[in-house]
């Protein structure tokens, strides 16, 4: 059930929450690479890491232990220490 | 508008007995009888539904039977109860001499406990203006306030609009009334939205007059709330309560009192931080640029211990009566003890507390911060058994803490902090006149006090503690 709040700002901000910016360009930023563990998903994720490297960005590969459930916790923190984008292969 | 309009309820054996009045009544008058609990009743006359207890609650309906006349749209009176007297006063009609001359009325539906906020939220919350913000069907209500940036880090009571339209019952001021701009944002402050962050700092009713002035005293001009927020410094605001309302309310000024586990102490500062942070929009890496901060930026209030003290409390050394209450801003940083568990005389313990005085800042700098010393029972009682007034000691600690400007020059003591070389010769006070000021709290075991040092641009430059007091109205 929702719930109505009563909003504690001074309202000068959008009720509406934003995700985080998308960086510009990926030039000297780190990319995540997740695998879900879902069939061939890592062929998605070889050909991106392939364009990646070709433009001389560095990339870290990281795999769910099943794409059944949610990202262990400490592979949510692994990745969002060491990196700064992370793209999610969702290929089946 | 009618004559006449009669609230009533079945389950009430007083508005049960006059039903032969109510019936005499409706063939006389243009009467509009509102029923609480059962539209069929009063039998045979027509009876408005106010299951819902709309009328009720806009007619502030407290006791049944209420039966109140108008002439010309306007109340010109209202009886609780059955009173025959009063009853036959307000119709100008001899009533069913039958009835016994008196009864006491039932209570109101609308009264019964916790209904009025309730019904205050279904009726009468067009008067709140906040945003309402509507969480999703799954969202966690604690989990939202965290997601939306308005905690301080620790959970908040999710502001619904009961608990706001609660809060408010604890001042008669009006919720749009701005009470000024909040810095550095400089976001307009209303009774409602500080009714709102006190809500979510977990504030009883009661504590919301002390919250609405230690507001007010941030926003004076002289507090420099928006210098205090933006500093590099460990300072943030200090609330110190003085008065009858400290005790009233439950505040701690005793054993932990600058500690944790009063529900007074711990809510009030946090509101004021709340405040800050929501309605000014100040927060940390923001244009808060604390190195530190101090552990009493989630909350730092506490009251003095007026009725065990020797000695006139600090609020009416600023001109205040013991009968009045007050809050005093002071921008403040972490505590730091001083033991001394051996002094029985005045002359030594003011030697102690100006030995730990004098490290306030920097050993070298002076005039720079203000500082609070606050003196435990045991620590007092050496100055009590002396007849030693506040202002002797403070006296004697300006005194003390005279210091040749040769020990405070740059490169002094091989150390390269200091004051300009100019001063060598000068003799200068540790503390701005007035910097330094002393109040009573703590447990009642134990040689110890604490200074509460200041911002290191305290007074004219920076921030200078603001005392007002706590309107009732």
């Amino acid at each position: 059930m929702s719930t109505t709040l009563m909003d504690p700002t001074s309202e000068l901000m959008s009720e509406h929450r934003e995700p985080l910016p998308k960086p510009d360009s990926l030039d000297g930023l780190t990319v995540g690479l997740l695998d879900i563990s879902k069939a061939r998903g890592d062929i998605f994720i070889d050909r991106i890491e392939d364009l990646l490297v070709q433009r001389g960005i560095k990339t870290r590969r990281y795999k769910k232990p099943t794409f059944t459930r949610v990202a262990p916790t400490e592979l949510t923190q692994q990745i969002a220490t060491e990196c700064d984008v992370v793209v999610e292969s969702l290929a089946d | 508008m009618p004559d006449f309009i009669l609230v009533v309820k079945e389950d009430c054996a007083t508005c049960q007995l006059v039903v032969p009045v109510v019936q005499q009544l409706a063939k006389l008058f243009d009467l509009e009888v509102y029923s609480q609990d059962n539209p069929g009743f009063p039998p045979e006359i027509n009876v408005i539904d106010d299951t819902e207890l709309e009328k009720s609650w806009s007619l502030h309906i407290e006791t049944v039977p209420t039966i109140i006349k108008y002439d010309d749209s306007n109340e010109t009176g209202r009886c609780f109860g059955w009173d025959r007297k009063a009853w036959e006063a307000l119709t100008g009609e001899s009533l069913s001499p039958e009835l016994p001359g008196f009864r006491p009325g039932c209570g109101s539906m609308t009264v019964e406990p916790g209904m009025l906020e309730k019904l205050a939220v279904k009726f009468g919350t067009g008067s709140l203006h906040s945003r309402r913000v509507i969480t999703a069907t799954e969202e966690d209500d604690i989990e939202a306030c965290f997601d939306r940036d308005w905690s301080d880090g620790l959970p908040l009571v999710p502001p619904t609009e009961i608990r706001v339209v609660r809060m408010l019952t604890g001042t008669f001021r009006n919720p749009d009334e701005i009470i000024g701009a909040v810095p550095p944002d400089y976001g307009e402050c209303t009774i409602e939205k500080i009714a709102i962050n006190a809500v979510m700092a977990g504030c009883k009713p009661e504590y919301l007059p002390v919250v609405i002035t230690a507001v007010e005293a941030a926003l004076q001009d002289e507090f420099c709330m928006h210098g205090l927020l933006a500093t590099t410094y460990f300072s943030g605001p200090l609330v110190l309560v003085n008065g009858p309302i400290s005790r009233a309310i439950g505040m701690n000024s005793r054993g932990n009192a600058l500690g944790q586990g009063n529900r007074a102490n711990a809510t009030i500062g946090r509101a004021l931080q709340l405040v800050i942070r929501n309605v000014g929009g100040g927060k940390p890496g923001g244009v808060d640029r604390s190195v530190f901060g101090n552990p009493g930026k989630y909350s730092y209030c506490f009251a003095e211990d007026e009725t065990n003290s020797c000695w006139e409390s600090f609020a009416v050394e600023k001109g205040f009566t013991s009968d009045q209450s007050t809050v005093t801003l002071f921008a403040a940083d972490g505590m730091q003890g001083i033991v001394d568990q051996k002094s029985r005389e005045p002359e030594s313990l003011a030697r102690s507390f100006a030995a730990g005085l004098r490290v306030v800042s920097h050993p070298k700098m002076v005039m720079a911060a203000d500082a609070f010393l606050v003196i435990s029972p045991e620590h007092e009682r050496v100055f009590r058994n002396a007849h030693w007034s506040k202002q002797q000691l403070k006296d004697k600690l300006d005194e003390l803490l005279m210091i040749p400007g040769e020990q405070l020059i740059a490169g002094a003591q091989g150390i390269a902090e200091g004051i300009p070389e100019k001063f060598k010769e000068a003799t200068l006070p540790k503390f701005r006149e007035g910097g330094l000021n002393i109040v009573r709290a703590g447990g009642s075991a134990g040689l110890f006090s604490a200074i509460i040092a200041g911002w290191g641009a305290s007074g004219e430059m920076g921030s200078i503690p603001v005392t007002r007091e706590i309107s009732s109205h």
